[in-house]
């Protein structure tokens, strides 16, 4: 089997496919479709001191992003290396999987796999009870915040404490996370003093400099670490061959969730295998510098199973699909399994910048949020998603494995429209269609023959006449185009348009012959 | 693996071949690596290794961890001042860091806890700082790795006590990250140890982007730089910053 | 040389002004223009709207106008961009192989109107004359579809007369992106409120852009805030001469 390039491959995702359709998606949070996009963002917009935190937050690292990568002269090289072993990892992902399971287990550790979220809780609950602790402690994972691990672990008894200083800050605000790096980037100081004086500091006083904020927080969760016996993270990356995990973070806490407890298990999606010990000097180039904008981010730890002597001797690893196997089987669509979680972005969408992540109600946001979650979960449950980009293509630029984010953008809205045709009567009469759809199709009938294109032009420039204040039309009647005019003008249709004008020149031209 | 199991695994694997349109059920790990893509990247420099190691040691002081130059010689009397300036009283090593670089801690009243594997999480709590050796350091990124291995001990060693104090050969230094990952591999793939990558002291930047040294982990990273005795070192011992 | 002109449906009918402008360039540097009177619009707005099967009969129909046509060149990177980028696409989504062939004949020969003059050409000084502050915004699809680069700031620097004002953040999107401004109508006013602040900050006369979608975006706002400023495009600035002076 060669290596597929994507043109070669058919589109996976058609009606004739039955077997594609046996690879069902995962369920939406709550059961039901993602509320729409601009409803949530239009709220968000109003969020002041979300949009100074965030626009702050993401201006910054921006910066620092461009200052390291500019370091290396090598930088492009990196990212088509990381593209070309993504692609390639995908493309033989049972082979490694099944590589990854056999060296895991070698060095002995057990490997468990899920199919959905339901049964990676069941098998991670499961795991915790048959230790006989009541209290996990967590390094920040989305897998785990995918699967809504923590809701399932509490209704078996379990406390799980999240040890990442945002998802702390979180967890007990009890709300969710703005931003894949800097969760809590939507609080400021003098609140996250109030819910720490009122939660883990319950008594004292606190100033609000973040110093002396983050030491109260070091204080409570260094007793929970010191005393706790089981583990759960996440995994930024699987070797196949030697059954290696890497877990990448900056506190410290994952290095002490990993270390102290007799028991660890991690969760991992199937997409972050790689085939080799060697990727690792990809990867470990480009995700501390798409992320935090820094040469290297203070701690890397990277265990091989079970090491007597040395850190938990019971170590777990749950693959994960739900729904990435369906991702997979969309030949345009998969490259959002190359994802390494690194948010650059994130940090460089002018539309992310301005909602934040609360706006895309799922666990990835952003621009790689717009084109995994609608797949994760079906178009249908996500359909506004893939129209919340200008198309600006500033994350294509960015992204460390160069996942083309546009190009996915565009390929699902068509299947939104192919969904919602398809719903309303598979391209049935004008009348059957949406709104939408019915002016697109008279647009494309006019478009589509110069006599006709030319007619709507004159007619335009004759019915625009009561609108028209001098070259400007200040306002336009109610309906879908009427938000334009409610912050800009609209030119004026000029009394002659470029053709007609072209029409009426003098012919000076020679006829020079075609070739 | 149970039955339950067996179907879980199974069915994923069934999933991701009919998203392939794989054909055959059975797969050789050759097919895959026969068609590795090839990648052009650096895999070394050629710069000399005095570049390097300037390199290095201007990259960990810029994460806020306190780099010395010493000469081998030199070595037990800056632990000892080092000791002394961050009042330390106790501190643990792995047994098999050479004792001869503790030579000079009994004379300033540091009692040295040597860990054989048996300490508990809060014996090791009791400590103030830890001293290792390390495997290398990474000049391109202001690196220091720990494999478990020679005069390193267990991870935990130096993950719990306040202060770490991290001797580095200075033929320990490479330069770019993928010969700190080659280097590595047969650590993990054979020996199958664990690696930590440290750069500099904890952080976060989580409340307000305001980057915060020390969060979990030691809050102080000293890194002593050994140059052979030949080479002639200016160090200046232990100073306020 | 011929060249054979792409309008755009956008241009033909509410930014004319820039279609003359670009005739008038191209002449005076001694091309011959000519302008297939049969063509009609690229199908961008249909494609990415996501209607990409009502679009493929308005790409095969650009594919005949034009294919035949020795060099074409538009005055908008996003029409530019559609042939280039998606039309190879939609082809092989469509399955057919024929248009593929057509369009990878065809798709080498579509300029954007200042990479037909720099990077084609060769061109940078077209004798135009501006005495005027101006700015410059890079429009998306001219920076990173086309990656156009400095082409455009090369051919403003020559103009005599203009004084070029840099501008701030310029590379982040206006927030037009088609009909995104539509149906995400309040994030793309966000996104405007920002470039429009920076526009104003550089105290130009005009802002200039290869794009007249962005510059519809941008200069609508700039009217309706009576900012005292206007948008205009490459081709009009270029077109300017001390005997026929841009408005």
């Amino acid at each position: 089997m060669s290596t597929p390039s994507r043109s070669n491959i058919p589109p996976a995702v058609s009606p004739a496919s039955t077997a594609v359709e046996t690879i069902p998606v995962a369920l939406p949070p709550h059961g039901h479709a993602l509320p729409p996009f601009p409803v949530n963002a239009r709220r968000m917009l109003g969020n002041t001191q979300l949009r100074r935190n965030l626009g702050k937050a993401t201006t910054t690292i921006r910066a620092k992003r461009a200052a390291v990568v500019s370091e290396l002269p090598d930088w492009e090289e990196l990212r088509e290396a990381g593209r070309a072993i993504k692609e390639h990892t995908l493309a033989h992902l049972d082979e490694y999987l099944l590589q990854l399971e056999r060296s895991v287990q070698r060095a002995g550790g057990q490997v468990h796999w899920a199919r959905d979220a339901a049964e990676a809780n069941e098998i991670v609950t499961g795991l915790v009870k048959g230790t006989g602790a009541t209290r996990v402690v967590k390094v920040k994972s989305l897998t785990t915040d995918e699967i809504e691990l923590n809701g399932a672990l509490q209704a078996a008894g379990i406390e799980a404490v999240e040890t990442d200083l945002a998802e702390l800050i979180i967890q007990l605000a009890q709300e969710k996370s703005s931003h894949i790096l800097v969760p809590a980037i939507h609080k400021n100081r003098a609140e996250i003093r109030e819910l720490f004086e009122r939660t883990i500091a319950q008594g004292q006083q606190l100033s609000d400099v973040p110093s002396e904020l983050t030491a109260v927080a070091r204080a409570h969760l260094r007793r929970t670490f010191l005393s706790s016996t089981v583990a759960i993270s996440g995994a930024n990356f699987a070797v196949a061959e030697s059954g290696s995990i890497g877990v990448v973070e900056s506190e410290g806490n994952g290095r002490m969730c990993l270390t102290l407890p007799q028991t660890l298990i991690t969760v991992m999606g199937i997409e972050k295998v790689i085939p080799r010990f060697d990727d690792l000097a990809v990867f470990l180039q480009l995700l501390p510098r798409s992320s935090t904008g820094e040469r290297m981010n203070p701690y890397t730890s990277i265990w091989t199973g079970v090491t007597p002597g040395d850190g938990p001797q019971a170590f777990h690893l749950v693959l994960l699909d739900n729904g990435r196997t369906h991702v997979l089987a969309d030949a345009t669509g998969r490259q959002a399994l190359q994802c390494i979680r690194c948010s650059a972005c994130l940090n460089i969408c002018p539309v992310y910048e301005r909602t934040g992540g609360h706006a895309y109600a799922s666990v990835y946001p952003g621009p790689i949020g717009a084109i995994l979650t609608p797949q994760l979960l079906g178009v249908e449950q996500a359909s506004t998603l893939p129209f919340a980009s200008s198309l600006c293509g500033a994350c294509y630029e960015v992204c460390p494995v160069k996942i083309n984010i546009p190009e996915v953008l565009l390929h699902l809205r068509g299947q939104v429209v192919r969904a919602k045709q398809h719903h309303t009567g598979v391209r049935g009469t004008l009348a059957q269609a949406t709104p939408e759809a019915a002016s697109m199709r008279t647009a494309a009938a006019i478009l589509e023959s110069p006599s006709r294109y030319e007619q709507a032009q004159r007619l335009a420039q004759i019915g625009q006449w009561p609108l028209a204040r001098g070259k400007v039309i200040p306002s336009l009647p109610l309906g879908i185009l009427s938000g334009w005019t409610a912050m800009r003008d609209l030119p004026a249709l000029p009394s002659q348009t470029f053709r007609q004008w072209w029409r009426s020149r003098p012919e000076q031209r020679q006829e020079a012959p075609r070739d | 693996m149970t039955d339950h199991q067996d179907a879980a695994r199974d069915e994923i694997l069934r999933r991701i071949r009919v998203a392939l349109h794989a054909e055959q059920a059975g797969i050789t790990e050759q097919h895959a690596g026969a068609t590795f893509p090839a990648q052009s990247f650096r895999r070394s420099d050629q710069q000399p290794a005095s570049v390097h190691i300037a390199n290095f040691i201007e990259r960990v002081s810029e994460y806020r961890a306190t780099v010395q130059e010493v000469n081998q010689s030199g070595l037990p009397h800056a632990l000892a001042a080092a000791c002394q300036h961050l009042r330390l009283h106790r501190v643990v090593v792995p047994s098999d860091l050479p004792s001869a670089w503790l030579m000079d801690l009994p004379a300033i009243n540091v009692e040295v806890i040597a860990d054989g594997g048996l300490l508990t999480t809060a014996e090791l709590d009791a400590c103030d700082g830890v001293i290792t050796g390390c495997a290398l350091g990474i000049a391109q990124t202001g690196t220091i790795v720990l494999d478990s291995g020679l005069a390193q001990g267990r991870r935990a060693l130096s993950l719990v006590p306040d202060v770490h104090f991290c001797v580095i050969n200075e033929g320990q230094i490479v330069s770019l990250v993928p010969e700190a990952v080659a280097a590595l591999a047969p650590i993990a793939q054979e020996a199958r140890r664990p690696i930590t990558f440290i750069s500099g002291p904890s952080a976060t930047s989580d409340i307000e982007l305001n980057r915060v040294e020390g969060v979990h982990g030691p809050r102080n990273l000293v890194v002593f730089v050994v140059r052979p005795d030949e080479q002639d070192v200016i160090t200046e011992y232990f100073y306020d910053e | 040389m011929r060249i054979s002109l792409f309008i755009t449906c956008f241009n033909d009918t509410l930014f004319p002004s820039v279609g003359r402008a670009t005739v008038a360039v191209l002449e005076r540097l001694g091309h011959t223009v000519d302008f297939p009177m049969a063509q009609t619009c690229c199908g961008q707005m249909h494609y990415n709207t996501g209607y990409q099967d009502e679009a493929l009969p308005l790409i095969r129909h650009f594919v005949d106008v034009f294919e035949s046509a020795e060099v074409i060149v538009t005055p908008s990177a996003s029409c530019a961009g559609m042939v280039r980028e998606i039309y190879p696409r939609a082809a092989r989504e469509a399955g057919d192989d024929d248009l593929l062939r057509r369009i990878q004949t065809l798709s080498p020969r579509v300029f954007e109107f200042s990479e037909l003059l720099v990077h084609r050409l060769g061109v940078e000084d077209v004798g135009a004359y501006f005495p005027h502050r101006l700015t410059y915004h890079p429009t998306c699809h001219s920076l990173r579809a086309l990656k156009v680069g400095d082409a455009p700031l090369r051919l403003l620097r020559a103009v005599r007369g203009a004084e070029l004002v840099d501008l701030e953040a310029a590379s982040e999107c206006c927030g037009f992106g088609g009909t995104f401004a539509i149906k995400n109508a309040d994030v793309s006013l966000a996104m405007l409120s920002d470039k429009l602040r920076h526009v104003q900050d550089t105290r130009a006369e005009a802002c200039v852009a290869v794009d007249t979608s962005c510059l519809m975006h941008i200069g609508g706002a700039l009217s309706r805030t009576r900012s005292g400023m206007r948008t205009l495009h490459l081709a009009e600035v270029l077109a300017s001469t001390a005997r026929d002076m841009a408005r």
